[in-house]
Protein backbone atom coordinates (compact mmCIF):
# COMPACT_ATOMS: atom_id res chain seq x y z
CA UNK A 1 0.00 0.00 0.00
CA UNK A 2 2.67 2.41 1.09
CA UNK A 3 4.91 1.35 -1.77
CA UNK A 4 2.26 1.79 -4.39
CA UNK A 5 1.31 5.23 -3.20
CA UNK A 6 4.99 6.25 -3.19
CA UNK A 7 5.46 5.11 -6.74
CA UNK A 8 2.30 6.83 -7.79
CA UNK A 9 3.33 10.11 -6.21
CA UNK A 10 6.84 10.08 -7.57
CA UNK A 11 5.66 9.20 -11.07
CA UNK A 12 3.13 11.99 -10.90
CA UNK A 13 5.60 14.53 -9.57
CA UNK A 14 8.24 13.71 -12.19
CA UNK A 15 5.88 14.16 -15.07
CA UNK A 16 4.48 17.32 -13.53
CA UNK A 17 7.94 18.78 -12.95
CA UNK A 18 8.88 17.97 -16.44
CA UNK A 19 6.16 19.85 -18.31
CA UNK A 20 6.34 22.79 -15.95
CA UNK A 21 10.09 22.82 -16.32
CA UNK A 22 9.74 22.76 -20.11
CA UNK A 23 7.22 25.59 -19.94
CA UNK A 24 9.56 27.63 -17.75
CA UNK A 25 12.53 27.00 -20.02
CA UNK A 26 10.46 27.90 -23.08
CA UNK A 27 9.20 31.12 -21.54
CA UNK A 28 12.65 32.18 -20.35
CA UNK A 29 14.16 31.34 -23.75
CA UNK A 30 11.72 33.60 -25.56
CA UNK A 31 12.12 36.36 -22.98
CA UNK A 32 15.92 36.39 -23.21
CA UNK A 33 15.76 37.14 -26.94
CA UNK A 34 12.63 39.28 -26.90
CA UNK A 35 13.93 41.65 -24.19
CA UNK A 36 17.02 43.00 -25.99
CA UNK A 37 15.33 42.89 -29.41
CA UNK A 38 12.35 44.69 -27.87
CA UNK A 39 14.70 47.51 -26.87
CA UNK A 40 15.36 48.18 -30.55
CA UNK A 41 11.64 47.94 -31.27
CA UNK A 42 11.10 50.65 -28.65
CA UNK A 43 14.08 52.82 -29.65
CA UNK A 44 13.18 52.75 -33.31
CA UNK A 45 9.44 53.01 -32.71
CA UNK A 46 8.76 49.77 -34.49
CA UNK A 47 5.92 48.60 -32.23
CA UNK A 48 3.40 48.45 -35.04
CA UNK A 49 5.98 46.80 -37.25
CA UNK A 50 6.31 44.08 -34.63
CA UNK A 51 2.55 43.72 -34.51
CA UNK A 52 2.28 43.38 -38.27
CA UNK A 53 5.00 40.75 -38.38
CA UNK A 54 3.51 38.81 -35.48
CA UNK A 55 -0.03 38.91 -36.77
CA UNK A 56 1.07 37.74 -40.19
CA UNK A 57 2.49 34.65 -38.52
CA UNK A 58 -1.02 33.25 -38.03
CA UNK A 59 -1.14 33.03 -41.82
CA UNK A 60 2.10 31.10 -41.58
CA UNK A 61 0.49 28.76 -39.07
CA UNK A 62 -2.32 28.02 -41.53
CA UNK A 63 0.22 27.46 -44.28
CA UNK A 64 2.28 25.09 -42.13
CA UNK A 65 -0.71 23.02 -41.14
CA UNK A 66 -2.02 22.83 -44.70
CA UNK A 67 1.38 21.72 -46.01
CA UNK A 68 2.26 19.60 -42.96
CA UNK A 69 5.31 21.72 -42.22
CA UNK A 70 6.50 22.55 -38.72
CA UNK A 71 4.59 25.63 -37.49
CA UNK A 72 7.91 27.38 -36.89
CA UNK A 73 8.88 27.14 -40.57
CA UNK A 74 5.65 28.53 -42.00
CA UNK A 75 5.52 31.31 -39.41
CA UNK A 76 9.12 32.31 -40.09
CA UNK A 77 8.58 32.44 -43.85
CA UNK A 78 5.41 34.50 -43.66
CA UNK A 79 6.86 36.80 -41.00
CA UNK A 80 9.84 37.46 -43.26
CA UNK A 81 7.61 38.11 -46.27
CA UNK A 82 5.50 40.46 -44.21
CA UNK A 83 8.51 42.36 -42.92
CA UNK A 84 9.86 42.63 -46.46
CA UNK A 85 6.49 43.90 -47.65
CA UNK A 86 6.45 46.62 -45.01
CA UNK A 87 9.99 47.69 -45.84
CA UNK A 88 9.21 48.00 -49.56
CA UNK A 89 5.83 49.66 -49.14
CA UNK A 90 6.83 52.40 -46.72
CA UNK A 91 7.38 55.80 -48.19
CA UNK A 92 4.88 55.41 -51.01
CA UNK A 93 2.33 58.04 -50.22
CA UNK A 94 0.90 56.51 -47.06
CA UNK A 95 2.48 57.24 -43.72
CA UNK A 96 4.23 54.31 -42.16
CA UNK A 97 1.81 54.37 -39.27
CA UNK A 98 -1.24 53.99 -41.49
CA UNK A 99 0.39 51.40 -43.70
CA UNK A 100 1.39 49.29 -40.72
CA UNK A 101 -2.07 49.68 -39.25
CA UNK A 102 -3.54 48.30 -42.45
CA UNK A 103 -1.04 45.47 -42.74
CA UNK A 104 -1.09 44.45 -39.08
CA UNK A 105 -4.82 43.96 -38.97
CA UNK A 106 -5.30 42.76 -42.52
CA UNK A 107 -2.70 40.06 -42.01
CA UNK A 108 -4.41 38.92 -38.82
CA UNK A 109 -7.77 38.77 -40.60
CA UNK A 110 -6.29 36.95 -43.58
CA UNK A 111 -4.62 34.52 -41.20
CA UNK A 112 -7.84 33.82 -39.31
CA UNK A 113 -9.72 33.24 -42.55
CA UNK A 114 -6.95 30.99 -43.85
CA UNK A 115 -6.94 29.00 -40.62
CA UNK A 116 -10.67 28.32 -41.01
CA UNK A 117 -9.86 26.24 -44.09
CA UNK A 118 -7.57 23.99 -42.07
CA UNK A 119 -9.74 21.86 -39.78
CA UNK A 120 -6.96 20.84 -37.40
CA UNK A 121 -5.96 24.45 -36.79
CA UNK A 122 -9.55 25.51 -36.37
CA UNK A 123 -9.79 23.25 -33.37
CA UNK A 124 -7.08 24.91 -31.36
CA UNK A 125 -6.98 28.39 -32.81
CA UNK A 126 -6.67 29.74 -29.28
CA UNK A 127 -3.35 27.96 -28.90
CA UNK A 128 -1.88 29.93 -31.78
CA UNK A 129 -3.44 33.22 -30.76
CA UNK A 130 -2.53 33.08 -27.08
CA UNK A 131 0.13 30.40 -26.92
CA UNK A 132 0.15 27.01 -25.29
CA UNK A 133 3.20 27.07 -23.14
CA UNK A 134 2.20 24.10 -21.01
CA UNK A 135 2.31 21.94 -24.15
CA UNK A 136 5.88 22.87 -25.07
CA UNK A 137 7.68 19.70 -26.15
CA UNK A 138 11.36 18.91 -26.05
CA UNK A 139 11.53 19.55 -29.80
CA UNK A 140 9.81 22.92 -29.26
CA UNK A 141 12.41 23.76 -26.63
CA UNK A 142 15.14 23.03 -29.14
CA UNK A 143 13.53 25.39 -31.66
CA UNK A 144 12.89 28.12 -29.07
CA UNK A 145 16.41 28.07 -27.62
CA UNK A 146 18.01 27.67 -31.02
CA UNK A 147 16.12 30.70 -32.30
CA UNK A 148 16.70 32.70 -29.13
CA UNK A 149 20.45 32.07 -29.12
CA UNK A 150 20.61 32.92 -32.82
CA UNK A 151 18.87 36.25 -32.19
CA UNK A 152 21.04 37.06 -29.18
CA UNK A 153 24.15 36.18 -31.17
CA UNK A 154 22.99 38.35 -34.06
CA UNK A 155 22.37 41.30 -31.72
CA UNK A 156 25.74 40.96 -29.99
CA UNK A 157 27.57 40.62 -33.30
CA UNK A 158 25.98 43.71 -34.84
CA UNK A 159 25.48 45.67 -31.61
CA UNK A 160 27.65 48.71 -32.29
CA UNK A 161 26.36 49.09 -35.84
CA UNK A 162 22.75 48.48 -34.87
CA UNK A 163 23.01 51.15 -32.21
CA UNK A 164 24.72 53.66 -34.51
CA UNK A 165 22.16 53.10 -37.26
CA UNK A 166 19.37 53.48 -34.71
CA UNK A 167 20.73 56.85 -33.58
CA UNK A 168 21.09 58.21 -37.09
CA UNK A 169 21.34 56.53 -40.49
CA UNK A 170 23.62 59.37 -41.62
CA UNK A 171 26.10 58.64 -38.83
CA UNK A 172 26.21 55.09 -40.14
CA UNK A 173 26.82 56.19 -43.72
CA UNK A 174 29.54 58.60 -42.64
CA UNK A 175 31.23 55.79 -40.74
CA UNK A 176 31.22 53.72 -43.89
CA UNK A 177 28.45 51.21 -43.35
CA UNK A 178 24.94 50.82 -44.70
CA UNK A 179 22.20 51.37 -42.08
CA UNK A 180 19.67 49.54 -44.27
CA UNK A 181 21.62 46.35 -43.70
CA UNK A 182 21.22 46.81 -39.95
CA UNK A 183 17.50 47.28 -40.46
CA UNK A 184 17.44 43.94 -42.28
CA UNK A 185 19.27 42.31 -39.38
CA UNK A 186 16.61 43.56 -36.98
CA UNK A 187 13.84 42.43 -39.32
CA UNK A 188 15.32 38.96 -39.52
CA UNK A 189 15.70 38.82 -35.73
CA UNK A 190 12.11 39.93 -35.32
CA UNK A 191 10.82 37.23 -37.66
CA UNK A 192 12.79 34.59 -35.74
CA UNK A 193 11.48 35.75 -32.36
CA UNK A 194 7.92 35.79 -33.68
CA UNK A 195 8.28 32.30 -35.09
CA UNK A 196 9.65 30.79 -31.87
CA UNK A 197 7.34 32.73 -29.56
CA UNK A 198 4.06 31.52 -31.08
CA UNK A 199 4.06 28.41 -28.94
CA UNK A 200 4.79 30.39 -25.79
CA UNK A 201 2.64 33.53 -25.92
CA UNK A 202 0.81 33.26 -29.27
CA UNK A 203 0.76 35.78 -32.11
CA UNK A 204 -1.42 38.34 -30.33
CA UNK A 205 0.86 38.87 -27.36
CA UNK A 206 4.33 38.59 -28.91
CA UNK A 207 4.55 42.36 -29.24
CA UNK A 208 3.84 42.63 -25.54
CA UNK A 209 6.84 40.46 -24.68
CA UNK A 210 8.96 42.66 -26.93
CA UNK A 211 7.83 46.04 -25.70
CA UNK A 212 6.76 45.78 -22.06
CA UNK A 213 10.02 44.41 -20.57
CA UNK A 214 12.01 47.00 -22.57
CA UNK A 215 9.72 49.79 -21.42
CA UNK A 216 9.98 48.60 -17.81
CA UNK A 217 13.79 48.52 -18.06
CA UNK A 218 14.06 52.08 -19.37
CA UNK A 219 13.73 53.85 -16.05
CA UNK A 220 16.56 51.91 -14.47
CA UNK A 221 19.03 52.00 -17.34
CA UNK A 222 21.70 54.65 -17.91
CA UNK A 223 23.07 52.98 -21.05
CA UNK A 224 21.59 50.92 -23.90
CA UNK A 225 23.48 47.81 -22.80
CA UNK A 226 22.10 47.91 -19.28
CA UNK A 227 18.63 48.44 -20.69
CA UNK A 228 18.96 45.40 -22.96
CA UNK A 229 20.18 43.15 -20.15
CA UNK A 230 17.51 44.43 -17.76
CA UNK A 231 14.81 43.87 -20.39
CA UNK A 232 15.95 40.27 -20.74
CA UNK A 233 15.89 39.81 -16.95
CA UNK A 234 12.47 41.45 -16.57
CA UNK A 235 11.16 39.31 -19.43
CA UNK A 236 12.52 36.18 -17.77
CA UNK A 237 11.03 37.10 -14.39
CA UNK A 238 7.70 37.83 -16.10
CA UNK A 239 7.74 34.44 -17.80
CA UNK A 240 8.43 32.58 -14.56
CA UNK A 241 6.10 34.76 -12.48
CA UNK A 242 3.33 34.46 -15.03
CA UNK A 243 3.70 30.71 -15.15
CA UNK A 244 3.53 30.53 -11.38
CA UNK A 245 0.46 32.77 -11.34
CA UNK A 246 -1.19 30.68 -14.06
CA UNK A 247 -0.62 27.59 -11.94
CA UNK A 248 -1.89 29.16 -8.71
CA UNK A 249 -4.90 31.02 -10.11
CA UNK A 250 -5.64 28.60 -12.94
CA UNK A 251 -5.36 31.33 -15.57
CA UNK A 252 -4.04 31.05 -19.15
CA UNK A 253 -0.23 31.03 -19.04
CA UNK A 254 0.68 33.31 -21.97
CA UNK A 255 -1.57 36.20 -20.92
CA UNK A 256 -0.50 35.73 -17.28
CA UNK A 257 3.12 36.27 -18.33
CA UNK A 258 2.18 39.50 -20.09
CA UNK A 259 0.13 40.62 -17.07
CA UNK A 260 3.18 40.01 -14.86
CA UNK A 261 5.34 42.08 -17.21
CA UNK A 262 2.76 44.86 -17.17
CA UNK A 263 2.70 44.85 -13.37
CA UNK A 264 6.51 45.11 -13.31
CA UNK A 265 6.24 48.01 -15.77
CA UNK A 266 3.83 49.80 -13.40
CA UNK A 267 6.25 49.30 -10.51
CA UNK A 268 9.06 50.67 -12.67
CA UNK A 269 7.06 53.85 -13.13
CA UNK A 270 6.77 54.25 -9.38
CA UNK A 271 10.22 53.05 -8.35
CA UNK A 272 12.39 54.13 -11.23
CA UNK A 273 14.03 57.49 -11.05
CA UNK A 274 13.31 59.43 -14.16
CA UNK A 275 16.74 60.36 -15.37
CA UNK A 276 15.86 62.92 -17.96
CA UNK B 1 45.71 67.07 -52.23
CA UNK B 2 41.98 66.72 -52.77
CA UNK B 3 40.15 64.84 -50.05
CA UNK B 4 36.78 64.61 -51.76
CA UNK B 5 35.98 65.59 -55.28
CA UNK B 6 32.57 65.55 -56.93
CA UNK B 7 32.00 65.98 -60.64
CA UNK B 8 28.64 66.70 -62.19
CA UNK B 9 26.83 65.69 -59.03
CA UNK B 10 23.04 65.56 -59.42
CA UNK B 11 20.55 64.38 -56.83
CA UNK B 12 16.85 63.93 -57.47
CA UNK B 13 14.31 63.42 -54.73
CA UNK B 14 10.82 62.32 -55.71
CA UNK B 15 11.31 63.51 -59.27
CA UNK B 16 12.51 66.89 -58.10
CA UNK B 17 16.07 67.89 -58.82
CA UNK B 18 17.59 69.01 -55.55
CA UNK B 19 21.13 69.31 -56.86
CA UNK B 20 22.12 69.70 -60.46
CA UNK B 21 25.52 69.28 -61.95
CA UNK B 22 27.52 70.36 -58.92
CA UNK B 23 31.30 70.30 -59.08
CA UNK B 24 32.95 70.34 -55.72
CA UNK B 25 36.32 69.67 -54.21
CA UNK B 26 38.00 70.26 -50.89
CA UNK B 27 41.72 70.30 -50.25
CA UNK B 28 43.49 69.05 -47.16
CA UNK B 29 43.45 71.60 -44.37
CA UNK B 30 40.93 73.88 -46.02
CA UNK B 31 37.87 75.39 -44.31
CA UNK B 32 35.00 75.59 -46.77
CA UNK B 33 31.58 76.93 -45.91
CA UNK B 34 28.53 76.16 -47.98
CA UNK B 35 25.78 78.75 -47.79
CA UNK B 36 22.43 78.97 -49.49
CA UNK B 37 18.76 79.57 -48.81
CA UNK B 38 16.48 76.97 -47.25
CA UNK B 39 15.88 74.06 -49.58
CA UNK B 40 18.87 74.95 -51.71
CA UNK B 41 20.39 71.50 -51.32
CA UNK B 42 23.11 72.28 -48.76
CA UNK B 43 22.35 69.29 -46.56
CA UNK B 44 21.74 67.15 -49.62
CA UNK B 45 25.24 67.94 -50.81
CA UNK B 46 26.68 66.91 -47.42
CA UNK B 47 24.67 63.69 -47.37
CA UNK B 48 25.73 62.88 -50.93
CA UNK B 49 29.37 63.41 -49.97
CA UNK B 50 29.18 61.03 -47.01
CA UNK B 51 27.59 58.41 -49.27
CA UNK B 52 24.07 58.46 -47.85
CA UNK B 53 22.31 59.30 -51.11
CA UNK B 54 21.97 57.79 -54.50
CA UNK B 55 23.23 60.35 -56.97
CA UNK B 56 24.40 60.84 -60.50
CA UNK B 57 27.89 62.01 -61.28
CA UNK B 58 31.07 60.88 -59.66
CA UNK B 59 32.37 61.28 -56.14
CA UNK B 60 36.01 60.47 -55.60
CA UNK B 61 37.47 60.18 -52.16
CA UNK B 62 41.06 59.98 -51.10
CA UNK B 63 41.55 56.32 -50.27
CA UNK B 64 40.88 55.50 -46.61
CA UNK B 65 39.70 59.02 -45.97
CA UNK B 66 39.03 59.51 -42.28
CA UNK B 67 35.77 61.37 -42.06
CA UNK B 68 34.24 63.06 -39.03
CA UNK B 69 30.59 63.89 -39.47
CA UNK B 70 28.42 66.15 -37.33
CA UNK B 71 24.82 65.78 -38.51
CA UNK B 72 22.35 68.62 -38.66
CA UNK B 73 19.94 66.98 -36.32
CA UNK B 74 20.08 63.95 -34.16
CA UNK B 75 16.85 62.85 -32.59
CA UNK B 76 17.56 60.52 -29.71
CA UNK B 77 14.38 58.76 -28.72
CA UNK B 78 13.49 59.37 -25.08
CA UNK B 79 13.35 55.60 -24.64
CA UNK B 80 17.02 55.25 -25.55
CA UNK B 81 19.31 55.86 -22.58
CA UNK B 82 22.63 57.19 -23.80
CA UNK B 83 25.38 58.83 -21.83
CA UNK B 84 27.80 61.09 -23.66
CA UNK B 85 30.58 58.64 -22.87
CA UNK B 86 28.65 55.78 -24.44
CA UNK B 87 27.75 57.90 -27.44
CA UNK B 88 31.42 58.64 -28.08
CA UNK B 89 32.00 54.89 -28.44
CA UNK B 90 29.77 54.68 -31.52
CA UNK B 91 30.43 53.08 -33.87
CA UNK B 92 34.01 52.41 -32.75
CA UNK B 93 35.14 52.12 -29.17
CA UNK B 94 37.82 54.50 -27.99
CA UNK B 95 39.97 54.57 -24.87
CA UNK B 96 38.79 56.62 -21.93
CA UNK B 97 41.74 58.95 -22.31
CA UNK B 98 40.97 59.56 -25.97
CA UNK B 99 37.35 60.32 -25.14
CA UNK B 100 38.32 62.76 -22.42
CA UNK B 101 40.72 64.47 -24.83
CA UNK B 102 38.13 64.73 -27.58
CA UNK B 103 35.53 66.14 -25.21
CA UNK B 104 38.02 68.69 -23.94
CA UNK B 105 38.94 69.71 -27.45
CA UNK B 106 35.27 70.12 -28.33
CA UNK B 107 34.72 72.18 -25.20
CA UNK B 108 32.59 69.67 -23.34
CA UNK B 109 34.97 68.17 -20.78
CA UNK B 110 32.39 68.04 -18.00
CA UNK B 111 29.75 66.28 -20.10
CA UNK B 112 31.05 62.70 -20.11
CA UNK B 113 28.59 61.24 -17.64
CA UNK B 114 25.53 63.25 -18.67
CA UNK B 115 22.62 61.78 -20.58
CA UNK B 116 22.46 62.99 -24.17
CA UNK B 117 18.78 63.79 -23.74
CA UNK B 118 19.55 66.23 -20.92
CA UNK B 119 22.04 68.35 -22.80
CA UNK B 120 21.35 71.84 -24.02
CA UNK B 121 21.64 72.56 -27.74
CA UNK B 122 25.20 73.81 -27.41
CA UNK B 123 26.32 70.94 -25.21
CA UNK B 124 24.74 68.46 -27.59
CA UNK B 125 26.66 69.94 -30.49
CA UNK B 126 29.87 69.64 -28.51
CA UNK B 127 29.19 65.97 -27.83
CA UNK B 128 28.57 65.42 -31.55
CA UNK B 129 31.77 67.26 -32.38
CA UNK B 130 33.79 65.26 -29.85
CA UNK B 131 32.52 62.03 -31.39
CA UNK B 132 33.54 63.21 -34.85
CA UNK B 133 37.02 64.11 -33.56
CA UNK B 134 37.65 60.66 -32.11
CA UNK B 135 38.12 59.34 -35.62
CA UNK B 136 41.13 61.66 -35.99
CA UNK B 137 39.45 63.04 -39.11
CA UNK B 138 41.23 64.37 -42.15
CA UNK B 139 37.93 65.95 -43.09
CA UNK B 140 35.37 67.24 -40.65
CA UNK B 141 31.89 67.74 -42.10
CA UNK B 142 29.44 69.82 -40.08
CA UNK B 143 25.88 70.30 -41.24
CA UNK B 144 24.49 73.52 -39.73
CA UNK B 145 26.33 72.87 -36.48
CA UNK B 146 25.04 75.97 -34.76
CA UNK B 147 21.37 75.49 -35.39
CA UNK B 148 19.57 76.47 -32.23
CA UNK B 149 22.49 78.38 -30.79
CA UNK B 150 22.33 82.12 -30.21
CA UNK B 151 24.73 84.38 -32.02
CA UNK B 152 27.50 84.54 -29.38
CA UNK B 153 27.18 80.78 -29.01
CA UNK B 154 27.56 80.33 -32.75
CA UNK B 155 30.56 82.61 -32.89
CA UNK B 156 32.22 80.68 -30.06
CA UNK B 157 31.50 77.39 -31.79
CA UNK B 158 33.02 78.54 -35.07
CA UNK B 159 36.04 79.86 -33.19
CA UNK B 160 36.42 76.40 -31.71
CA UNK B 161 36.21 74.82 -35.16
CA UNK B 162 38.92 77.12 -36.42
CA UNK B 163 41.12 76.27 -33.43
CA UNK B 164 40.62 72.59 -34.07
CA UNK B 165 41.60 73.02 -37.70
CA UNK B 166 44.69 75.01 -36.76
CA UNK B 167 45.73 72.42 -34.22
CA UNK B 168 44.99 69.30 -36.24
CA UNK B 169 45.35 70.55 -39.76
CA UNK B 170 42.18 68.76 -40.80
CA UNK B 171 39.95 70.11 -43.53
CA UNK B 172 36.56 71.42 -42.47
CA UNK B 173 33.45 71.51 -44.60
CA UNK B 174 30.44 73.13 -43.04
CA UNK B 175 26.98 74.24 -43.94
CA UNK B 176 25.63 77.42 -42.55
CA UNK B 177 23.10 80.09 -43.17
CA UNK B 178 24.91 82.49 -40.87
CA UNK B 179 27.29 83.76 -43.48
CA UNK B 180 28.33 86.82 -41.54
CA UNK B 181 29.44 84.70 -38.58
CA UNK B 182 31.19 82.05 -40.60
CA UNK B 183 32.98 84.29 -43.05
CA UNK B 184 36.04 85.11 -41.01
CA UNK B 185 36.83 81.49 -40.28
CA UNK B 186 36.45 80.22 -43.84
CA UNK B 187 39.08 79.84 -46.53
CA UNK B 188 36.42 79.55 -49.17
CA UNK B 189 32.70 80.14 -49.34
CA UNK B 190 30.46 78.29 -51.76
CA UNK B 191 27.00 79.58 -52.39
CA UNK B 192 24.61 76.98 -53.74
CA UNK B 193 21.02 77.04 -54.80
CA UNK B 194 20.45 73.70 -56.48
CA UNK B 195 23.67 74.40 -58.31
CA UNK B 196 26.84 76.26 -57.44
CA UNK B 197 26.01 79.96 -57.75
CA UNK B 198 29.36 81.34 -56.84
CA UNK B 199 32.35 80.70 -54.67
CA UNK B 200 35.42 82.47 -53.55
CA UNK B 201 37.68 83.55 -50.74
CA UNK B 202 35.71 85.31 -48.06
CA UNK B 203 38.03 88.32 -47.93
CA UNK B 204 37.50 88.89 -51.63
CA UNK B 205 33.80 88.53 -51.21
CA UNK B 206 33.76 90.54 -48.01
CA UNK B 207 35.52 93.51 -49.57
CA UNK B 208 33.01 93.69 -52.35
CA UNK B 209 30.44 96.40 -51.93
CA UNK B 210 27.69 93.95 -52.81
CA UNK B 211 28.74 91.79 -49.94
CA UNK B 212 28.70 94.68 -47.47
CA UNK B 213 25.29 95.66 -48.62
CA UNK B 214 23.97 92.14 -48.41
CA UNK B 215 25.69 90.43 -45.55
CA UNK B 216 26.82 93.31 -43.39
CA UNK B 217 24.37 92.72 -40.58
CA UNK B 218 22.29 89.91 -39.22
CA UNK B 219 18.84 90.08 -40.73
CA UNK B 220 20.02 91.59 -43.96
CA UNK B 221 22.15 88.53 -44.48
CA UNK B 222 19.17 86.24 -44.24
CA UNK B 223 17.16 88.52 -46.48
CA UNK B 224 19.92 88.57 -49.01
CA UNK B 225 19.99 84.83 -49.24
CA UNK B 226 16.34 84.83 -50.09
CA UNK B 227 16.82 87.53 -52.63
CA UNK B 228 19.58 85.48 -54.08
CA UNK B 229 17.19 82.61 -54.50
CA UNK B 230 14.77 84.64 -56.53
CA UNK B 231 17.23 86.47 -58.66
CA UNK B 232 18.36 83.77 -60.93
CA UNK B 233 17.82 85.59 -64.14
CA UNK B 234 21.50 86.22 -64.25
CA UNK B 235 21.59 88.19 -67.49
CA UNK B 236 21.47 91.41 -65.47
CA UNK B 237 24.44 90.38 -63.42
CA UNK B 238 26.26 93.70 -63.63
CA UNK B 239 23.09 95.69 -63.33
CA UNK B 240 21.27 97.38 -60.50
CA UNK B 241 20.33 94.40 -58.35
CA UNK B 242 22.88 93.98 -55.60
CA UNK B 243 24.24 90.50 -55.83
CA UNK B 244 26.78 88.35 -54.10
CA UNK B 245 28.23 87.17 -57.36
CA UNK B 246 31.70 88.39 -57.70
CA UNK B 247 32.71 88.44 -61.31
CA UNK B 248 35.82 86.32 -60.97
CA UNK B 249 34.27 83.87 -58.60
CA UNK B 250 31.32 82.64 -60.58
CA UNK B 251 31.81 79.13 -61.78
CA UNK B 252 28.65 78.18 -63.53
CA UNK B 253 26.89 79.20 -66.68
CA UNK B 254 24.51 81.96 -66.13
CA UNK B 255 21.39 81.47 -68.15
Amino acid sequence: MFRISTIKTSAHTTMFDDFLMRAALGGVGVALAAGPLGCFVVWRRMAYFGDATAHAAILGVALSLALSLPVFVGALIIALIMAGLVLTLTGRGLTEDTLLGVLAHASLAFGLVAVSFVPSARLDLGAYLFGEILAVSKADLGVIWGGALLVIGLLIWRWQKLLSATLSPDLAWASGFNPDREKLVLTLALAIVVAVAIKVVGVLLISAMLIIPAAAARRFAPTPEIMAVLAAVIGGVSALGGLQAAFVFDTPAGPSMVVTAAVIFCFSLILGRKRD
Amino acid sequence: MKLIEADGLSVAYRGHNVLQNVDFAIEAGEIVTVVGPNGSGKSTLMRALIGALRCEGTIRRKSDLRLGYVPQRLMIDAALPMTVNRFLDLPHKSSKAAKTRALKEAGGEHLAKRQMGQLSGGQFQRALLARALLNDPELLILDEPTQGLDQPGSAAFYQQIENIRNRRGCAVLMVSHELHVVMSASDRVICINGHVCCQGRPDVVAQAEEYRALFGTGTKGALALYRHEHSHAHHDRAADVPHLHHKDECTHDHV
